[in-house]
């Protein structure tokens, strides 16, 4: 079955705490090549039959009201993934 | 609301028949915690508690309505993000945003339900510092004309309970400038800022004045024996949480400021 993939990122000028853990962390392990890390969010919405150009809209209408805080976050990409 | 037995009878400071008139909505999600400690807090100022669901329909003749801290539906998504679209939440937020401008204070977990509500702007993040975070808090009543800071002194500091883990306010420059600007910026951190909160900000309000959010709990000290005086002895009152439920009560029967 078809999904509809959705990823989440905080936006550019907001500080991402997690991120900041993440990248702080990474060092210490000898991963010595990056110097910033953001972490976001995936969705993956399973749609039953075919992803119709509705349902895509949906998705994409789902993505800004309930699975992003615009405030915080923007929808980065959203996309089918045939399974 | 049953009481846990170990603690005393709820007894109003100042038992006033007319207050006891009016009717405070305190809501309950999955995942609430303290839904209890809220309703006894608008029993302590007089007021009468009702329970509230998330799933009701209809708020029913409440006056006002708490949303109380706690975890809702395990901050699962973003703090805030799912109990939002709970059905009685379309009735809160229609409420507050009616002519008769209902009055609502968030706390907490609250506060986070009314940004993600677009009642209040701004949203809440991560703590700069990334723990939970659990200490009594000073705050200064920036502003003491809302619904809920009527019985305080502007600039009157008060200590509170603070306890989150995603308490960091933001919001951009422009909206910052704009709540400075309004004085809706009601409460502020004195002394020490516990997350990373823009500009200190501990709690804000709508443009009205009858929605106010803030991250800290001022119904965890309404009680003497019970708030944060007793537990380490760093100043304020055990009770210096209580003038937001006067506040409200007050507002609802008429009385003058």
């Amino acid at each position: 079955m078809p999904r509809i993939v959705v990823d989440v990122m905080p936006k550019p000028e907001i500080l991402d705490p997690q991120g900041k853990a993440i990248v702080g962390a990474l060092p210490r392990l000898g991963f010595t090549s990056f110097s910033s890390v953001r972490q976001g969010k995936r969705f993956e919405l399973t749609v039953d039959g075919e992803v119709t150009e509705a349902i895509l809209a949906q998705a994409r209408d789902a993505a800004e009201t309930l699975l992003s805080n615009p405030v915080i976050e923007d929808v980065v990409n959203v996309e089918v993934v045939e399974a | 609301m049953t009481e846990l037995p170990l603690i005393g009878e709820a007894v109003a400071v100042a038992a006033n028949p007319r207050l006891a008139g009016a009717k405070i909505g305190v809501v309950t999600f999955p995942g609430t915690l303290d839904d209890r400690d809220a309703a006894r807090a608008v029993r302590l100022a007089g007021g009468t508690a009702v329970e509230l669901w998330h799933g009701d329909t209809e708020l029913g003749d409440v006056d006002a309505v708490v949303i109380p801290g706690g975890f809702s539906y395990g901050d699962y998504l973003r703090a805030g993000a799912i109990a939002r679209f709970a059905p009685l939440m379309s009735r809160i937020i229609d409420a507050a945003n009616s002519d008769a401008r209902l009055p609502v204070l968030g706390i907490c977990n609250g506060f986070q339900i009314l940004t993600e509500s677009h009642l209040l702007p701004g949203s809440m993040i991560k703590n700069d510092h990334l723990k939970f975070l659990c200490r009594d808090q000073v705050l200064r009543v920036e502003n003491n004309t809302t619904a809920w800071t009527l019985d305080y002194q502007a600039g009157q500091e008060i200590t509170i309970p603070l306890k989150n883990q995603d308490g960091q306010y933001i919001a951009d420059e422009k909206t910052l400038d704009a709540l400075e600007a309004e004085g809706r910026v009601v409460f502020r951190y004195v002394g020490f800022n516990p997350n990373g909160s823009r500009r200190d900000i501990a709690g804000i309000s709508n443009a009205a004045g009858n929605v106010v959010g803030l991250m800290p709990h001022p119904e965890h000290a309404t009680e003497q024996g019970f708030g944060p005086e007793s537990l380490d002895g760093i100043g304020g009152s055990d009770t210096d949480g209580l003038g937001f439920f006067t506040s409200v009560l007050t507002k609802i029967v008429g009385g003058d400021k």
